[in-house]
């Protein structure tokens, strides 16, 4: 692996070496490095891209990083990954996707994720995105997530992309059985032409189920954002949206929350703000002796944290 | 010393024009002066231009002999002025400590930051992580506000009406906050405040009305006169 790739999976996965526990890592459409546990085993797939990764029941505090970084340019795939969390998993999944392009083609991940989560199972999911390089090739990341969660179960998803994809159109569907949770937290920073689209959509099926998707993005220069969040409460649920977006320069941002109540006993909550960064916060920092510049990105910095 | 020369500030509002501050002078280099007077009279308008967030339209300010009218915020901050809101600032995101970094210009352990935030009458294990947003009441910000001030310790601190929302904590800890504050920076605190208890500790109290210095003095010598002038009103006489 060479300091452009290394560099890649340190943005995407906090990874200065190989990871701990089980692992599969793609870089430049192969798998360059897998390793399996007892627990948890990773297998190529044999009729498209990707892999199927089975994490028994009853696996705990275990995790696995399945990063995937792109440095050459012009390289264009579609990947399926499916993971089936066992009953009673305690799980920790790391994935992201960094891309170097110093090349005047588009280079484009589209990754479909699909996770099944088992009975009383739960599963934290971390995704980074980012992207380098000073050609004029179009960075493009589109990852499609979709989620099944059974009686009991939770997942926390937690996805990032920080700076350096052109385009982006980030899709996720889940749908949440009785008594499962699902808590989504998005960061979003888009800068120069960026365009960036997230679209959730939540199944409220089960009865108690519940759903919390969080939104916080920045969007600086001439970039532009769209924001679609569904929750539709089928059941006895809680659902809450929140979409929370500063805009900077001659951005743009769409926020459009959708909450659709198709059972008496669903309580459902939207809420979206668009702004700049409020001026008597800049005063503020200021008169700590930070300049406004400094301030600025201490404000964003806080946001986005 | 701080040193306020023919300070005025004018507005248009609507093509008419609004003098918030006529030709104010004033020196300041005692431990506390507190600055007081009806609503809408100038004092918040005078904190700012003190600490640079409003520019007079006339006049000068002196900090140590040194012409800082034309400085920026930032440049009148780390020259040594301080200056705590009236109404504390509020971030997504951004948690107290920080904050209290940011104020300290390095990282700040949870034992130094509960050396400050016990002084304010919060427990530091408890607020260190919290976000410095609407979770937090707006007594809870006051203090976190003193606290970043008190951080800085700096020659010259501007508190706009540190009292307001102070629930619970008394006001004997503001002013053993104040005390304290000037035992280890020295250098002046100017507290822009209504509370008689605030006033009476302090060096010099300036009275300001319709944009203008009605009155300066001791306590012992301004504070009758306020009283007294309070009395024309018989609901507020009793309220007093």
């Amino acid at each position: 692996m060479n300091a452009i790739e290394k560099n890649l999976l340190e943005a995407v996965a906090d990874l200065h070496d190989v990871p701990e526990g089980a692992y599969n890592i793609r870089a430049n459409g192969e798998s360059t490095g897998r390793v399996t546990t007892a627990n948890i085993d990773i297998v190529t797939k044999t009729d498209k891209p990707g892999i199927d990764i089975r994490i028994k029941p009853g696996t705990r505090n275990e995790s696995v990083h399945i990063p995937v970084i792109i440095s050459k340019a012009g390289l264009q795939e579609l990947v399926y990954n499916d993971f089936f969390i066992g009953n009673n998993a305690d799980v920790t999944i790391v994935a992201g996707c960094g891309i170097h392009n110093s090349g005047e083609d588009e280079s484009r991940h589209d990754g479909v994720h699909t996770f099944y989560v088992g009975k009383n199972a739960h599963v934290r999911y971390v995704e980074k995105h980012y992207g380098d390089g000073d050609g004029n090739g179009k960075r493009v990341i589109n990852p499609h997530t979709v989620i099944v969660l059974e009686e009991g179960a939770s997942m926390e998803l937690e996805t990032t992309q920080i700076k350096g994809v052109d385009s982006t159109r980030r899709i996720t569907d889940a749908t949440v059985a009785d008594g499962a949770s699902l808590t989504i937290r998005e960061k979003l920073l888009t800068h120069g032409d960026q365009f960036a689209e997230t679209d959730f959509t939540v199944e409220l099926n089960g009865v108690d189920s519940s759903a919390n998707v969080i939104s916080r993005s920045v969007a600086k220069d001439r970039s532009k954002q769209r924001f679609l969040s569904r929750i539709h409460g089928n059941n006895r649920c809680n659902g809450h949206t929140e979409c929370d977006a500063i805009l900077m320069d001659n951005a743009s941002v769409c926020a459009i929350p959708e909450i659709v109540a198709n059972h008496l006993d669903a309580a459902l909550i939207h809420e979206a703000a668009i702004g700049k960064i409020a001026g008597e916060q800049l005063i503020k920092l200021m008169t700590l002796g930070l300049t406004e510049q400094q301030a600025e990105e201490e404000i964003i910095n806080g946001f986005l944290k | 010393m701080l040193e306020l020369k023919h300070i005025g500030y004018t507005v248009f509002t609507d093509g008419e024009q609004k003098d918030i501050l006529k030709d104010v002078n004033l020196t300041i280099d005692e431990r506390f002066v507190a600055i007081t007077g009806p609503n809408g009279g100038g004092k918040s308008t005078l904190a700012k231009v003190i600490a640079g967030i409003l520019t007079p339209t006339n006049g000068s300010i002196l900090l140590d002999g040194e012409d800082i009218t034309s400085l920026s915020i930032t440049e009148r901050a780390n020259r040594g002025i301080s200056f705590a809101f009236q109404q504390p600032v509020r971030f997504k995101g951004i948690t107290v400590r920080d904050l209290l970094s940011l104020a300290a210009g390095k990282k700040m352990s949870v034992t130094e930051a509960c050396t400050y935030l016990s002084e304010v009458g919060l427990c530091a294990k408890d607020y260190i992580n919290r976000e410095i947003n609407s979770s937090l009441s707006g007594g809870e910000l006051k203090r976190i506000e003193i606290a970043t001030v008190m951080v800085r310790g700096t020659h010259v601190t501007v508190f706009d009406e540190p009292e307001a929302g102070i629930d619970l904590w008394s006001f004997q800890n503001l002013i053993r906050v104040f005390e304290k504050m000037h035992e280890k920076e020295g250098g002046s605190i100017l507290i822009i405040s209504h509370q008689e208890r605030i006033l009476n500790i302090a060096d010099k109290i300036v009275v300001i009305a319709g944009g203008e210095i009605t009155d300066i003095g001791t306590p012992a010598v301004i504070l009758p006169r306020l009283l007294d002038k309070a009395g024309t009103c018989q609901a507020l006489t009793e309220k007093l």
